[in-house]
């Protein structure tokens, strides 16, 4: 009985496996290539992946011998960590099949990733597999599953909101700066403080081309020291007021105990904005900007607190939109094992192939002497004619064969198959050779 | 809500259909259609699938050629553009409105739009065809291209006003979502402030003018047909109440710099009076304005 090719998928990720063990493996940026190195060289692989990234070490392989595979995978992973099998095997998972490749394209479309729908891991993927095609460990099976992997990603992506709303706070800020002016184009910013999240929010806000950057501090040096940071221009911190109408979007993070920027403040500030929309992103705590600005028409205040609910609320979202995306996902699995089974009868169709090419040069060295005699382009002739009449014959059974390839039935027409052609024992020959079938 | 505004409107469609069989067909194929978009554009602020709104797009835009074979049938027909009574001069308000939606929608590229005007044109479409037909020889006092001139340039600013308005109310359903710190899903769907804030703004200033000169048509064409151009009849007074609260909206826009929430909410008190002076005031008060003085013909 002829044994299944399988696609089988060895790894740990964020969930399975501490953040030490996954250092281990993934922590050397030549552990990659080593690892194809060994599974090319291992008789059991036939086709592997290897990807690494920080929050995953994954294998993925077509064997057809999945257990001696597997053993040699985890000792191959074991080597590469430079530790014992039995330090890490609680950590793994090993998947089969429709499992493995479910698995796969979930990776692929990030949602199996610690922070869902983070875009990231698919150009992670696509360099694991440029690399497997470049060691040349990627055959038929890995090329297609991997392009199928990319295609999910692209309609997960597409047909959902997974990879909508920013989940981090100082993102968050900015797409609430977007909903507000819509482009940040040309817009003016003052930072009020400094501190890590405040700066990275600046930042995130200069990506987006705000035309000036203006930083106030209590001690002016601190303020040119920063605004140096984002070719800002430093201020006083007696100039907020005069600054204030101005400005479109304000972010503070002082370390002041009391409020820095007051209702009044900004209401004076206001008949000079003529009514133009303002926006505070109040990062501090204790916070900054009184309470009751937000109640002034036009303006807006967001403290740490607000975003923080705006982002849990985008990661519950995220969460919701992933049910969508596990439905694309479970289609397209189906879609890619009625392919694989199509692959069931191309080795009977190879041996078939390769039975007819024997009998072809058989029957040629038979009739050596005779065909010997005739011209070149004779020679040529027959040859065509002889092959072309056995591709003929040939064409109907391969062409029923493939049609049957994702039936139950398939079995028995493939063992009909061998026994109407004697193909028993070509087998292992044709499995060799599996590769040109498709 | 609209669902359930598309079920009864369907109902009533049948029902008018056996009730009224000289239904033109082209208004029946409008009117379809429009309920067809005024439905895709709901799925698609719900499910937000960009093939929904291109659907209901093309829908709407096919509605609105059949609507126009309609108006350009009657025109030919009567000799003017067919307003003259209240089903028609509500149909004729739904063929400006998707018409300007058309327009503003190549403009500014914004796909929710049409899940407000849609359901809107479609909703006047449903009362248009609720209202009985009338027939008969027009009079020939209305023949004359004056009125079509004056009733287009009204109806084109009214179309225009009327997408500020829905603007507007976009704008308060975001300006909420953003004030209250509760960014729920129409957060998502609807875009930013500055936009809404923006199309509010240029429909009005697009419409204003649009009024102003379909106001003064209208007081030429009264003065070649009835030898005054002012007469204190009730739509020329509330035409002109109209006016002064478009005028200062506009002014307070340009001179104050109102904008946001003050501007939007005025623009729907403006849409209001509006409102009144197309329908209230021509079935509420008398004046030759009034469709049932036109119904007499």
């Amino acid at each position: 009985m002829r044994t299944m090719l399988r696609i089988i998928a060895i790894g740990m990720n964020h969930e399975t496996a501490p953040v030490e063990l996954r250092e281990c493996l993934g922590g050397d940026a030549d552990n990659p290539r080593k690892a194809l190195t060994w599974m090319r060289n291992l008789e059991v692989v036939r086709e592997g992946l290897f990807l690494s990234t920080c929050n995953r070490v994954e294998a993925i392989f077509v064997s057809d011998e999945a257990d001696a595979a597997k053993e040699s995978v985890i000792l191959l992973m074991a080597r590469l960590g430079g530790g014992q099998t039995g330090d890490f095997l609680p950590c793994l998972y090993v998947l089969e099949d429709r499992d493995a490749v479910r698995h796969i394209f979930n990776v692929a479309s990030s949602l199996d990733s610690m922070v869902v729908g983070e875009p990231q891991i698919l150009g992670q993927i696509k360099e694991a597999y440029a690399l497997a095609t470049r060691e040349k460990t990627s055959g038929v099976i890995l090329n297609r599953l991997m392009h199928r992997a990319f295609h999910v990603a692209k309609r997960v992506r597409s047909e959902t909101g997974i990879c909508g709303a920013a989940v981090s706070i100082s993102y968050a800020a900015v797409e609430l700066a977007r909903k507000i002016f819509h482009v940040l184009e040309g817009k003016k910013v003052l930072l009020v403080g400094a501190g890590e999240m405040a700066e990275l929010a600046a930042r995130h806000l200069l990506a987006h081309d705000v035309s000036s950057l203006k930083v106030a501090n209590r001690t002016f040096e601190r303020a040119v020291e920063v605004a140096g940071h984002f070719k800002g221009v430093p201020v006083s911190f007696d100039e907020i007021d005069s600054e204030l109408p101005n400005v479109d979007i304000v972010i503070t993070s002082t370390a002041s105990p009391g409020y820095v920027i007051t209702r009044d403040q900004v209401k004076h500030s206001l008949r000079k904005r003529r009514n133009r929309p303002l926006f505070f992103i109040d990062i501090a705590v204790p916070r900054d900007v009184e309470p009751q600005v937000h109640d002034l028409s036009n303006v807006y205040l967001y403290d740490i607190d607000d975003l923080k609910g705006v982002v849990a609320l985008n990661l519950a979202q995220r969460k919701e939109e992933a049910v969508k995306a596990s439905r694309i996902v479970e289609e397209e699995v189906g879609k890619f094992e009625k392919w694989l089974k199509t692959l069931a009868v191309v080795p009977t169709i190879v041996s078939l192939q390769d039975k007819a090419e024997s009998i072809i040069q058989a029957e040629f060295y038979k009739s050596r002497s005779a065909l010997d005699q005739l011209a070149p382009a004779q020679h040529e002739a027959v040859e065509t004619l002889v092959r072309s009449i056995v591709e003929k014959v040939l064409n109907d059974p391969i062409v029923f064969l493939k049609e049957r390839a994702g039936r139950p039935t398939v079995n028995t027409y493939l063992d009909l198959t061998k026994r109407l052609f004697q193909l028993n024992g070509m087998e292992t020959e044709a499995r060799g050779e599996m590769e040109h079938g498709e | 809500m609209v669902s359930l505004c598309l079920g009864v409107s369907i109902l009533w469609f049948r029902f008018i259909r056996v009730r009224i069989p000289m239904t033109s067909p082209w208004f029946s194929l409008a009117f379809g259609l429009y309920l067809l978009a005024a439905g895709g554009f709901t799925v698609f602020i719900i499910r937000q699938q960009k093939w929904v709104f291109r659907w209901s797009y093309w829908l709407l835009v096919a509605g609105f050629l059949f609507h126009t074979m309609f108006l350009g049938y009657g025109y030919y027909q009567l000799g003017l553009a067919p307003v003259l009574d209240l089903r028609s001069a509500l149909s004729f308000f739904a063929w400006s409105l998707v018409g300007v939606y058309l327009i503003v929608q190549v403009r500014f590229k914004l796909m929710v739009l049409g899940s407000f005007v849609a359901p809107l044109a479609a909703f006047l479409m449903i009362i248009s065809s609720a209202m009985p037909l009338t027939a008969g020889p027009v009079k020939p006092l209305f023949k004359s291209l004056w009125l079509t001139i004056h009733v287009g340039t009204v109806f084109a600013g009214d179309a225009l006003l009327t997408i500020a308005c829905l603007a507007a109310i976009m704008y308060l359903i975001q300006e909420r979502q953003i004030k209250q710190k509760r960014l729920g899903s129409m957060y998502n769907r609807l875009p930013s402030l500055a936009t809404l804030d923006h199309i509010n703004y240029y429909s009005i200033v697009y419409g204003f003018p649009f009024l102003t000169v379909g106001m003064m048509t209208g007081s030429v064409y009264a003065q070649v047909a009835l030898g005054r151009y002012w007469q204190w009849d009730p739509k020329e007074v509330w035409s002109l109440v109209l006016w002064l609260f478009y005028a200062a909206l506009l002014h307070q826009r340009l001179a104050v710099g109102w904008q946001g929430r003050r501007a939007a909410i005025m623009s729907i008190v403006c849409f209001g009076v509006l409102i009144f002076t197309f329908v209230g005031v021509s079935l509420l008060m008398g004046g030759y304005h009034s469709f049932s003085s036109m119904g007499a013909r």
